[in-house]
């Protein structure tokens, strides 16, 4: 085909800009941090210090320790693989299914269009919080819990956002010069409609990780989340509030790994969403 | 590719619409866009539809292709036959067998009927395989040679650019191409000029014209401009208000239109070689779908209403070989058949 012959171009152009390199670099390292957690780590993120509770930064605690005394460079660590594989996994829920209901709401209109977006409206309505509280404590403790009480949460943005988009592209000549021709409905959706709205669904992904991190924190802070003990972003951030003041590297830390973490994605989406545009093409 | 290398000459129809209805929901109510249009087109025959912006022109087009944007559009009634075959009866699945293999279309807007976000040669290449089993080697090797069919200057260049660095005629070129890579019977043109320049019309018509001698298709061409109907169409079939007021062979339409409409569209086209002050025009404005005149739906504009033609619309009856007119100007109810009663 010819877009395997375009894909280097689009390679050479993603990687053109510093912006972009700099957040896939974000990106591969919480990924390395994900898979290589135990070599990575010098403490074991469990372990309590007791006598070094709160310790600052220093030469033995590189980003000091927490409440408990646990090394917080261990812990960010090993957080990212429940907060960054959660943050992925959510979001990727999110778009695989609130996409495909937005492109068929918004291609189909009409009667399909009304059902699809007041089920939407009915997981709208429930304050996300109190939903994934209850699908929590139905479901009990766990990672592969929070990240589908999240999802079922989470999806609705992708789904309303898309809908809107496919609104509008619906009545543009190319889908109906498509259909002219003879295109099934799944390639119409699939194949043309979602490149074009690309651009909007790569920034909602990638502004949209954040929040089940901190989602997790809240449900975890709550005890319905994932086991305390666990490392993880938003726990440390949720142990450690009080103590803002007096221990300000306890909270700082992790708060800055969920924000680089955040930007990786939005700096490497938006050079995605350039050098996947055609019109910017050279 | 295969193709029929003479002129076809008009034979049975290829297509019959026969009192197609379509309606659309609109915020006050249901309106009717198309009220019992009929029309034919014969093989190798071009059909001009030719009425002004809302007349139901567009629609009727979209109609044969089944194509009238859903769910506020529906078509009602009536019958849409392709080779013999009643298309509003045919499953989406078949009809999406036949478009874009029998029957295609092309449209108004070249900007923005192409997909902005894959290459030329992309978009030709899915038309040709939608249809054909081939290889993708052969696949673009077609389609190649369907842009250089259709006048495109270096096509192996062309087929790795995007729409937006082709300009509209081209883009035009490239819209034709796609539509005529499975050499359709039937090709469905909703103002394929009205978007670019003198210049650029008259290349396009013409690459039309060539095509359509090389393939042997026929052609329904919708358009607004009486000069393309005269060039390139056989028989004119005139709408007014979503219905058929006339139909013609050309060269009698412009000899002796017959309609009062027919007349004032003729009339307002301006001429060289006369000198007049002011353009003619007629008079008021097209109804709204939404309070439609009754009776003939042209009396409120028509320079010989009479009182008969605010109550009863008349149906179209010939009156000369070929030609067929919708006004009490050629027969009082007493003359015609099947006439509303007053």
């Amino acid at each position: 085909m010819i877009a395997s012959e375009n894909r280097g171009r689009v390679l050479r152009r993603l990687f053109r800009r510093p912006l972009t390199v700099i957040g896939l670099f974000l990106i591969l390292a919480n990924i390395v941090m994900v898979l290589f957690a135990p070599v990575l780590s010098p403490y074991n993120p469990e372990e309590m210090h007791l006598k070094d509770r709160h310790s600052p930064p220093s030469m033995k605690y590189l980003l000091g320790t927490d409440f408990y005394g646990r090394d917080i460079l261990s812990r960010i660590i090993h957080g990212s693989r429940i907060s960054f594989t959660l943050g992925l996994s959510v979001v990727a829920g999110g778009l695989l299914f609130g996409t495909t209901l937005g492109l068929v709401a918004g291609y189909f209109g009409g009667r399909v269009d009304s059902l699809l977006m007041r089920v939407t409206d009915i997981f709208l309505a429930f304050p996300q919080m109190v939903f994934a509280m209850a699908i929590m404590s139905v479901r009990g403790q766990g990672f592969g819990n929070v990240v589908l009480a999240l999802t079922l949460t989470g999806w609705t943005a992708f789904a309303r956002l898309v809908r809107a988009e496919a609104l509008s592209l619906r009545d543009l000549e190319f889908v109906q010069a498509v259909q002219s021709l003879g295109a099934r409905t799944p390639r119409i959706l699939f194949r043309h409609l979602l490149p074009n709205l690309m651009a909007p669904i790569i920034v909602q992904a990638t502004m949209g990780m954040a929040t089940p991190i901190l989602t997790e924190a809240a449900l975890t802070f709550l005890g319905i989340g994932i086991p305390p003990n666990v490392p993880s972003w938003g726990g440390m951030l949720s142990v450690d509030r009080d103590f803002m003041e007096t221990a300000w590297w306890s909270v700082t830390f992790p708060g800055l790994a969920i924000a680089c973490t955040v930007l990786g994605f939005n700096l490497f989406g938006d050079g995605l969403r350039d050098a996947l545009d055609p019109k910017l093409r050279a | 590719m295969m193709y029929a290398d003479d002129g076809a000459q008009p034979m049975a129809p290829l297509l019959e619409i026969e009192n197609l209805r379509v309606t659309f929901d609109g915020e006050d109510g249901e309106v009717t866009a198309v009220n019992g249009v009929t029309l034919s087109v014969g093989q190798g025959e071009t059909v001009a539809l030719v009425g002004e912006s809302g007349c139901g022109k567009s629609m009727t087009a979209l109609s044969v292709l089944r194509l009238v944007p859903a769910p506020l559009g529906a078509i009602r009634g009536g019958s849409v036959r392709f080779a013999g075959e009643e298309l509003l009866m045919k499953t989406v699945e078949q009809m999406q067998e036949i478009r874009g293999r029998d029957i295609a279309m092309i449209f108004q807007e070249p900007m923005t009927s192409l997909n902005p976000v894959f290459t030329c040669g992309d978009q030709i290449m899915e038309a040709i395989t939608r249809h054909r089993v081939v290889s993708k080697r052969e696949a673009r090797e077609q389609a190649v040679e369907m842009l250089r069919l259709v006048g495109i200057p270096m096509p192996e260049r062309r087929l790795y650019e995007y729409p937006h660095q082709l300009s509209g005629g081209m883009r035009q070129r490239v819209m034709i191409g796609m539509a005529l890579c499975c050499a359709p019977k039937l090709l469905i043109a909703d103002e394929p000029t009205t978007a670019l320049d003198v210049t650029i019309q008259a290349q396009i018509l013409d690459l039309l014209r060539t095509l359509k001698r090389k393939i042997g298709m026929a052609i329904l061409l919708i358009t607004h401009d009486l000069g393309i109907v005269a060039e390139v169409a056989e028989r004119v079939v005139i709408m007014y208000a979503g219905e058929v007021v006339e139909e013609a062979p050309v060269r009698s339409l412009f000899k002796k239109p017959a309609h009062p409409y027919t007349r004032g569209l003729l009339g307002s086209v301006p001429k060289l070689d006369r000198k007049e002050e002011e353009l003619k025009t007629i008079p008021g404005n097209v109804p709204s779908l939404k309070s439609m005149p009754s009776g003939c739906r042209f009396h409120p504009r028509c320079p010989n209403a009479r009182s008969l033609c605010a109550k009863a619309a008349p149906a179209l009856l010939e009156i000369g070989e070929g030609q067929r007119v919708a006004c009490w100007l050629y027969g009082l109810p007493s003359d015609r058949e099947g006439v509303e009663t007053l």
